[in-house]
């Protein structure tokens, strides 16, 4: 039996239970026994191959037990003293090993939250990230959701720590299929940083298929950063849907450092007047990495302003994808949104494929869209050699200058900090 | 010290040095003049060792050593500096960090431990004073989106901060106001000592009034054609190239 055969016979065993989860879930049942693991004829994974990685023996469902607070003090990262922590193991929510600093911090189970007082956000907002994502690995997350939380970050809550959240496999003793979820609400004048990192623990193969979704009210302001130096068996899809609901801030950070098929979805819907959005992606991939960063700017509402700068180091036979959707309906006038995406290859081996898509029905906007392949600049090079540079240090030293202008927008210093740490070891150990 | 013989170099195949021979010892100053398109910057950029000219004949000698074998950052580590005429600009690297990088890379490559923070940041204080260039300069990406005139001086700073045995300066005077050719005239004369040696690229007479030259030489398609004392520059100044230009290739038969 293959592992979708597997999947598809797990669907038939389910059991959708009667809470305000159970519409998404149908849907999504529905859904992924239609359209399956989306293969290369699927338009938005033609350069991602992720079929093959069914072909193995899962955990699957994968469960959390054999993890320990030893292991987990072996991963956590720099700030977690003064951090609220929520730690997933294989995909479920381990309320032993998560920290919570913050009083006004609330944590649930999706369960619970889809039949208490939270329902009706749960309804409003679980499993709206498939309005933009029609393929079967989206509605394979949902349809099998189990383990995954919500978090409320009430109306006029000024989180002074950070959320960290762990994403961990343990891969030890067998491969593990999992499926971390969680569902985000910030409310009216809230403020928030999040923190999202991936290890995975053992030498097993490894499939994580995550996705998460945040609903910001008026006048919040959130900072999201996603930080991603998993080893090279750990595969990962990772969908990020934000929903600015009212007049909002959302400033974003993707850093991808290592890992196997990486794949992420970062979706940003604004959906009221004079909603800011910022994202920001660094990928620095070497060996036989493969990183594909799909976003997309969804601007439904007029007045509204994006910004977007993805930029991509490649050396070894790492491969690179960027693509990047605008959208801009017909009632978005007045929208302004740019993008960019910048590449320096490092090896003759390493490759990048951007693409830009630009899809306008509005006709008052202001958008712009630019993407460049290219070595490190030999000029500059030079000049900085010509100075008593030798080569590899001022390679290091232009690599980390390309990189500066992402990194700055890494808000909590400690992470900003560790970031940098991460890149100098890369620049270290993986340049040619 | 520098001793250039018979050099040969061409890019893409196409000749552009086609024989230059130049001695310069220690404690003289060199001026190179010549027509736009002559060779003079990419005289001065073999002789920092850039990849892209290739020599196909010749040698440079320098300080006894076989310049052409070594990498451009053993050039600089053995006290060879080039103030580029159109220096690079490099986001996202600030100048401070770029000159703290070199000034220790250099000191690296002769077998010196690195400065530390306090004897590095006196340094710059005072090369800073000298150049009369402000901490806010430095402070930002490497050139980006200075002036044409704040390039040039950031450049003779660096040269400041790196005490040359043997600057060479292409054009360093182009785009500087009165003021400041009197700032970087002062840098360079600061440096001269016996031990060392300067070569200015210029196309202007005034720079030699500050910086006063032992010879001066006319580079014309690729090669050396005169060389003479500073009046040489004046009477350039007067005439113009053609005078040359005539000489040269009635001499040739052309
Ligand atoms: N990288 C290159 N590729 C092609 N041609 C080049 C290159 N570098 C220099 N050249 C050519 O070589 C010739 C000499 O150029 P060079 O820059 O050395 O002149 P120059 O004497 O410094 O002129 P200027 O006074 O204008 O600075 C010019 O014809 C120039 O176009
Ligand atoms: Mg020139």
């Amino acid at each position: 039996m293959t592992n979708v055969e597997y999947l598809n016979k797990g669907l038939d065993q389910l059991n959708v239970a009667d809470n305000s989860l159970a519409p998404a879930r149908k849907n999504a049942i529905t859904s992924f026994s239609k359209m399956g693991i989306p293969g290369a004829k699927h338009e938005e994974w033609r350069y991602t191959r992720i079929g093959n990685l069914f072909n193995k023996d899962y955990q699957f469902p994968a469960k959390k037990e054999g993890f320990s607070k030893t292991d987990l003090d072996g991963i956590r990262l720099p700030g977690h003293e003064e951090a609220n922590e929520l730690v997933f193991v294989n995909g479920i929510y381990a309320s032993e090993f998560s920290v919570i600093r913050s009083k006004e911090l609330v944590v649930q189970s999706l369960e619970e939250a889809a039949g208490n007082e939270n329902k009706e956000i749960v309804a409003l907002h679980f499993g709206h990230s498939s309005s933009l994502l029609k393929d079967g690995i989206n509605a394979l997350n949902t349809a099998f959701v189990h383990g995954g939380i919500f978090l409320n970050i009430k109306k006029g809550t000024v989180l002074s720590q950070p959320v960290y959240i762990y994403t961990i496999t343990d891969a030890r003793r067998e491969s593990v299929l999992s499926q971390p979820r969680s569902l985000i609400y910030i409310g009216e004048n809230a403020q928030a940083e999040l923190v999202e990192t991936y290890v995975t623990i053992g030498k097993a193969d490894s499939f994580t298929n995550q996705v998460m979704e945040v609903a910001i009210e008026k006048d919040a302001k959130v900072g999201y950063y996603k930080i991603q130096n998993d080893r090279q068996q750990a595969n990962l899809v990772s969908t990020t849907h934000f929903r600015q609901l009212g007049k909002s801030y959302l400033h974003t950070v993707t850093i991808s450092l290592n890992g196997g098929i990486v794949r992420n979805n970062l979706n940003v819907v604004l959906e009221a007047d004079h909603c800011e959005a910022h994202l920001y992606g660094l990928y620095f991939m070497g060996g036989d990495s493969h990183i594909d960063n799909h976003t997309i700017v969804d601007n439904v509402m007029p007045n509204c302003f994006s910004n977007e700068l993805y930029k991509g180091v490649m050396t070894g036979k790492a491969a690179g994808v960027f693509n990047g959707k605008i959208f801009v309906r017909k009632d978005a006038q007045k929208t302004n949104a740019y993008q960019s995406n910048k590449n320096i290859l490092l090896s003759a081996d390493a490759s990048v494929n951007t693409k830009p898509q630009l899809e306008i029905f509005a006709d008052d906007v202001k958008c712009s869209h630019g993407c460049t392949v290219g070595q490190l600049d030999e000029d500059a090079l030079f000049y900085l050699q010509s100075r008593g540079v030798p080569a590899p240090i001022a390679q290091s030293l232009l690599v980390r200058a390309f990189a500066t202008d992402i990194l700055e927008h890494i808000t909590p210093k400690a992470i900003h900090d560790y970031v940098e740490q991460l890149i100098s070891l890369k620049l270290e150990y993986d340049l040619p | 010290m520098l001793k250039i013989q018979n050099l040969k170099a061409s890019v893409e195949g196409k000749a552009i040095l086609k024989g230059i021979d130049l001695e310069i010892k220690a404690g003289e100053v060199h001026a190179i003049m010549g027509p736009n398109g002559s060779g003079k910057s990419t005289l001065a950029s073999v002789l920092a060792g850039r990849k892209e000219y290739e020599v196909t004949e010749g040698s440079v000698e320098y300080l006894g050593k076989d310049l052409l074998e070594l990498a451009p950052e053993e050039r600089a580590g053995e006290g060879l500096f080039l103030a580029f005429q159109y220096p690079v600009e490099i986001p996202g690297l600030t100048t401070t960090n770029f000159i703290k990088t070199a000034v220790n890379e250099i000191r690296k490559y002769r077998g010196e431990a690195p400065l530390d923070a306090v004897a590095f940041l006196k340094m710059m204080k005072e090369k800073m004073a000298m150049m009369n260039i402000g901490q806010s300069l430095l402070s930002r990406p490497l050139n980006e989106g200075f002036s044409g005139g704040e390039k040039k001086r950031n450049e003779v700073f660096q040269m400041a901060m790196l005490q040359p045995k043997m600057a060479i300066l292409d054009e360093t005077d182009s785009g500087l106001d009165i003021d400041a050719i009197r700032i970087v005239a002062n840098g360079v004369n600061k440096l001269r000592n016996k031990d060392n040696a300067v070569l200015v690229v210029t196309h202007y007479q005034r720079l030699l009034d500050y910086i006063v030259p032992d010879f001066v030489h006319v580079l014309y398609n690729g090669r050396i054609v005169k060389s003479g004392t500073k009046e040489l520059a004046l009477e350039l100044e007067e005439k113009g190239y053609d005078f040359i230009k005539n000489e040269v290739n009635v001499g040739e038969g052309v």
